[in-house]
């Protein structure tokens, strides 16, 4: 197979935005009738090489060849017609108008004038039924199902462009037997020499259609392999960025385990969200949640918290019951929460500094009973130099001040709550190298001074670094636990790469 | 089972007698726009005690200020074969379709209080309506009589800028006070028809003639307006009806409770009561074959003090104003 | 302590600016202008007008400086000042006394924003939507309860609130000026302030920081709705009569406007209720110096869009930084001539 000259190729490419490299010089290349995954976590630079390949982004530098010929992509009219077609997750159809309309907008068959439906029709019939797909296609898109959308939606992709597909995350929103279907057709177009790009996080999917691998990780290449060729755990390591044998000093591991664990959790889910688990969490021990994106990491934190309410289970907290179905509830009985996405669901951006770092304990204390503005001012100040918040003075609106000092101010918001239990997901993402350091220290800091830590995070290095016990999670649920002498990479990254039936049983 | 009968037998009853106290009498539909104000409200209640009179049987269908309705009730009428159709219409265009549909069912159309745009003046029998011109005419004639060969400044609270009624209004006021030098409108702004604009800008009149002291009369496009305005010319330390003349048009029963008080001075009426002529032209119609001309005017009567207005606050009380 | 009022002051200058210029305008339209007498034991003038009339308006805006410091907005107002006016006409003329009078009206504009308030908060409904259903329907429970007439009355308590006056003040301005200081005073000395603009820049941050917007959501359109139902109790007495068709009809567009022009954003966040009632005072001395040019009635709506171009334009070149430009060109062109 890798004699065939590339279809597509890319060498060297580079995308910066603002003061973010987004793509660092990257090679990436598709050989015709190859299925070719692509992977990696949230922000390693997929979808940014994705518009790169259809025209929506200008690479910084680099080349693009096609049939080994450099091009230039304009935009996405201009990809297409060089054959690359592209299916987003979010299916961009138009539900409301007739299948065959969708297939055909913008390049209609015409007759005097107008829109020869007859014609139009046909060739839709046609069209489709090279899929095996036979549907009305008079009909409006939206009278079908979403995997049908996506298989029209394909199919306009390739009738347009014939040589290279882009599909991201197509199976996302599918069901087993749908996602069989799709899987179907695209070993078809494989068998037509096509050359498929397939981006998803699931790992299992990968190894069943999938010719061959190429991971991303923060902008740079993790790796390219045939699949054959790379076995599952090296591929986690690859997209966590880790090799096996370096191993992680764990401070914690010499630490003994607390004898009562203050907070229990017991057969707690949320349909659709993340499925029954079990979590126990004592004052003085950190608790890491290792999974992929999208496993249940973040959804575990939000029932934990009642942002989404929990279906089942209950929560005892020293022993007594408690019902937590708001975050109201939560901080009553002690508990913080740092959310994953700072900027929608962390910071008041408007606010200064010092409203933001207030904000948790003046709802706590209630409409009425104000913090007046001394006791704001010296709380504040007291954080802004505690963590060395980088900021001209406390009343500057924190959406001037950096990821890092960002971060921060929220943990401060809640650490002025004195909380017991401290939720972190994904506390050291998208922050610079400097602040990273001292939130990991700052993490050992308050699990020495007696708080109840649970920390969600992608880099397993920390996660290896601070935690007491490790929770695995995959596909919703959480998977196994680890603790002690077990804590080391290999060992997370063997559970979360594990087939799920090996795991259950 | 028995109990069932006794009520089927009682409706029935019921149903021969309705329809043969209806063949007697003149059935009429009337398709009213709705009730958005208490003129309106007065207009259908007038209506009914006037038909009661004349023992006509009144069909009322309120269309709550919607076109289709109306069409919708006409319609309705024309199915139900009744003798005559009145019609208050909302809107002046878009009938010729229905009406053309109650000629061919030879079904007589008078239009009350509105006219309306037609192909052909022959789908309708005839509309009663009031002449606002005249209205203004009648208000300006009465204050150049009242303050006999005086200088008299005046000032004017308009209607909704650019309705029908406050350019006609307006018009036939000037007309009215023509012929005499003496009278000047020195200020003129709209108060919207309703109390509160009326209040506020009569408070900026008082102010920008001198407190008041240089106004002689108010004239106001309607009673609302001008029972705003007294309440601020009496805040203003001035007495209405003496101080500064009140003048306005509609003839609602607050304005005959403020000439009993001696606060306002006269109103010209506009009559609710554009049913009573309608029927009188209907019967004429039915039992000579008289046709009655394109244009029936309603009369616009000047009301003053001098009328006993306490006598007829309480008779237009009752009528829903 | 100096430093913040100072910066209050000068964010303040645009609509200062623009107060002072109307109130010079006025002048020269009309010389009498700021003339104030004493007439029947009450202060008569036009500039107790401006008040007196803008009253309705202040009331508006500050409840409606809350909504859109929330980030949402209530097109009800107006419907609910005609609501409220109707059963405050109506008890009275069935004979109930003043106080249960009052406290019904006062009652039934809080129930008001209460059902707003559960539309936008549990309902998720878009506020311009959920407080459209209640325009529209607000009018038409108006009309019901009056049936379709100017319901007039001649309770003296209850015409008081429009026509009354304490030491020589008129009442809708001491009323206006009560809520005003209330309000404030409730706002900044509580965290309420804080929370509001909280929810109104980042309601999910909001609730990630375990505040309970719903709740708060409810209680700022049920006030914005106490807000609409004092507004509407003052001008039913205003003219002794409610006016089911035409009471505080619009007036939910001037009251956003007072707040857009005491400087809130309509996209939520940092709000100051005193530039809301100084935006509304704005706007009715704009209006009270239309009546008193004299300009034909067709002009007014024209002038007013006008004065409302250049005082947007203003702000937005006062909060663009154009104002520290000036000062900085012509400061140092001032220093170099010297």
């Amino acid at each position: 197979m890798t004699e065939h000259p590339s279809l597509l190729a890319v060498e060297g490419i580079c995308k910066s935005f603002i003061g973010f490299k987004a793509l660092d010089s990257v090679d990436f290349a598709v050989r015709p009738g190859e299925i070719h995954a692509l992977l990696g976590e949230n922000g390693a630079g997929k979808s940014t090489l994705i518009k790169v390949l259809t025209g929506v982004h200008q690479p910084d530098s680099g080349v693009i060849k096609i049939d080994g010929q450099p091009v230039s992509v304009r935009d996405t009219q201009h990809a297409q017609n060089l054959g690359i077609g592209t299916v987003y997750q979010e299916v961009n159809l138009l539900p409301d108008m007739s299948v065959a309309d969708n297939l055909f907008i913008g390049r209609q068959p015409m007759r005097f004038g107008f829109v020869n439906r007859k014609l139009m029709e046909k060739s839709a019939r046609e069209l489709l039924t090279q899929y095996d797909l036979h549907l009305d296609v008079s009909s409006d898109l939206s009278r079908y199902s979403v995997a049908v959308q996506q298989l029209v939606a394909i199919a306009r992709a390739v009738d347009m462009s014939g040589r290279v597909l882009i599909l991201d995350e197509p199976t996302a929103s599918l069901d087993r037997h749908e996602t069989e279907i799709l899987f179907a057709i695209l070993r078809k177009l494989r068998s037509r020499g096509l050359g498929i790009v397939f981006i998803t996080h699931f790992l299992d999917q990968v190894y069943e259609i999938c010719d061959r691998v190429t991971v991303l990780r923060n902008g740079k290449l993790a790796g390219s392999a045939l699949t054959t060729e790379l076995p599952k755990i090296e591929l986690v390591s690859l997209m966590l960025g880790r090799t096996l044998a370096v191993a992680t000093h764990n401070t914690r591991r010499d630490r003994p385990a607390p004898e009562i664990r203050q907070f229990s959790f017991k057969g707690l889910g949320r349909s659709r969200s993340i499925a029954p688990f079990d979590l126990d969490i004592g004052e003085g021990e950190v608790v890491g949640m290792a999974g992929l994106l999208g496993s249940g990491r973040t959804e575990t934190a939000k029932v934990l918290f009642g942002i989404d309410a929990a279906d089942t289970g209950q929560i005892h907290i020293d022993g007594d019951p408690v019902l937590i179905r708001t975050p109201q509830d939560a901080v009553a009985c002690g508990f913080g929460l740092c959310p994953e996405d700072r900027k929608s669901d962390g910071i008041i951006g408007d606010l200064s500094v010092r409203e933001n770092i207030c904000l948790a304990l003046q709802a706590h204390r209630g409409w009425f009973n104000r913090l007046s503005t001394h006791e704001q001012t010296v709380l504040a100040d007291k954080f802004v130099k505690a963590f060395d918040i980088r900021t001209t003075d406390i009343e500057k609106p924190v959406k001037f001040l950096s990821g890092g000092n960002q971060q921060k101010v929220i943990l401060a918001r809640w650490l002025a709550t004195n909380p017991r239990l401290l939720i972190l997901d994904e506390p050291t993402r998208g922050i610079d190298v400097g602040a990273h350091a001292e939130i990991i220290a700052l993490i050992h800091q308050l699990c020495d001074d007696g708080m109840a830590l649970l920390v969600i995070s992608s880099e397993i290095d920390e996660i290896v670094a601070y935690s007491s016990r490790v929770v695995v999670l995959r596909d919703r649920a959480h998977r196994g636990e680890i603790s002690g002498d077990d804590i080391v990479p290999a060992n997370i990254m063997r559970m979360i790469a594990a087939e799920p039936e090996r795991a259950s049983a | 089972m028995a109990f069932t009968k006794r009520i089927l037998l009682a409706t029935t009853v019921a149903i021969a007698f309705a329809g043969y106290a209806n063949a007697a009498d003149l059935t009429v539909g009337f398709s009213q726009i709705g009730s958005e104000s208490g003129w309106r409200a007065a207009e259908t209640s007038v209506s009914k005690i006037e038909a009661e009179k004349r023992g006509i049987n009144l069909k009322i269908a309120d269309a709550q200020q919607k076109q289709e309705n109306q069409i919708k009730a006409i319609r309705g009428f024309v199915a139900q074969g009744v003798d005559a159709i009145f019609i208050a219409p909302v809107v002046a265009t878009g009938w010729d379709t229905v009406l053309t549909e109650a000629k061919e069912a030879k079904i007589p159309v008078i239009l009350l209080d509105r006219t309306i745009e037609t192909a052909s003046d022959d789908l309708y029998l005839t509309a009663v309506t009031s002449d606002t011109v005249h209205e203004g005419k009648v208000a300006g004639e009465w204050l150049v009589k009242t303050v006999a060969g005086k200088d008299c400044k005046v000032v004017e609270l308009q209607g909704t800028v650019g309705s029908s009624p406050a350019i006609n209004r307006k018009k036939g006021f000037e007309e009215g006070i023509a012929s005499a030098s003496n009278i000047k409108i020195t200020r003129s702004q709209t108060g919207d028809f309703t109390r509160s604009k009326g209040k506020e800008v009569m408070e900026g009149f008082l102010k920008a003639e001198n407190g008041g002291k240089d106004i002689c009369a108010l004239y106001a496009h309607n009673d609302d307006m001008a029972v705003g305005a007294i309440q601020a010319i009496k805040e203003a330390g001035l007495k209405p009806g003496k101080d500064i003349l009140v003048v306005s048009i509609d003839a609602v029963p607050d304005i005959f409770k403020a000439m009993s008080e001696g606060e306002a001075n006269a109103t010209v009426e506009l009559t609710p009561n554009m049913a009573g002529p309608a029927f009188d032209a209907l019967k004429a119609f039915k039992d000579d074959g008289k046709a009655p001309p394109k244009w029936i005017q309603t009369e616009s009567k000047l009301y003053t003090q001098a009328d006993d207005p306490k006598k007829v606050y309480e008779e237009k009380k009752g009528l829903g104003y | 302590m100096s430093g913040p009022r100072v910066t209050a002051l000068t964010k303040a200058m645009p609509q200062l600016l623009t107060l002072v210029l109307i109130l010079f305008l006025n002048y020269l339209a009309f010389p009498g202008f700021f003339d104030i007498r004493l007439q029947d034991g009450r202060l008569f003038g036009s500039l107790i007008d401006v008040l007196n009339r803008g009253a309705p308006v202040i009331i508006l805006a500050v409840g409606m400086t809350a909504v859109i410091a929330s980030r949402g907005v209530d097109l009800s107002v107006g419907a609910v000042m005609a609501v409220s006016g109707a059963i405050a006409a109506t008890m009275t003329v069935a004979g109930y006394p003043l106080p249960i009078v009052i406290l019904a009206t006062l009652g039934v504009g809080l129930l008001c924003g209460l059902w707003n308030g559960i539309l936008v908060a549990y309902f998720d409904l878009q506020p311009i939507v959920a407080t459209l259903i209640l325009m529209v329907a607000g009018r038409g429970i108006a009309q019901l309860i009056t049936e379709g007439s100017i319901v007039t009355f001649n309770e003296p308590g209850l015409i008081f609130f429009g026509t009354g006056s304490f030491a020589g003040v008129p009442m809708p301005i001491l009323i206006a000026l009560l809520l005003l200081i209330v309000a404030i005073a409730v706002v900044r000395r509580t965290a309420l302030g804080l929370l509001i603009e909280s929810i109104g820049i980042n309601r999910s941050a909001s609730n990630y920081a375990g505040l309970n917007s719903k709740l708060l959501l409810l209680v700022i359109y049920a006030f914005c709705g106490f807000c609409a139902a004092l507004a509407g109790i003052i001008i039913a007495a205003d003219i002794r009569g409610a006016d089911a068709n035409n009471a505080g009809l619009w007036l939910e567009l001037d009251a956003i406007l007072a707040v857009v022009v005491g400087g809130t954003s309509l996209f939520g966040g940092r709000f100051s209720i005193l530039m809301s009632a100084l935006g509304a005072v704005i706007i009715q001395a704009m209006n009270t110096g239309i009546l008193l040019s004299g300009f034909p009635p067709e002009y007014n709506l024209i002038l007013k869009a006008l004065v409302i171009i250049v005082i947007l334009l203003a702000q937005s070149f006062s909060s663009a930084g154009g104002w520290a430009f000036v000062k900085a060109e012509f400061g140092t062109k001032g220093r170099k001539s010297q």
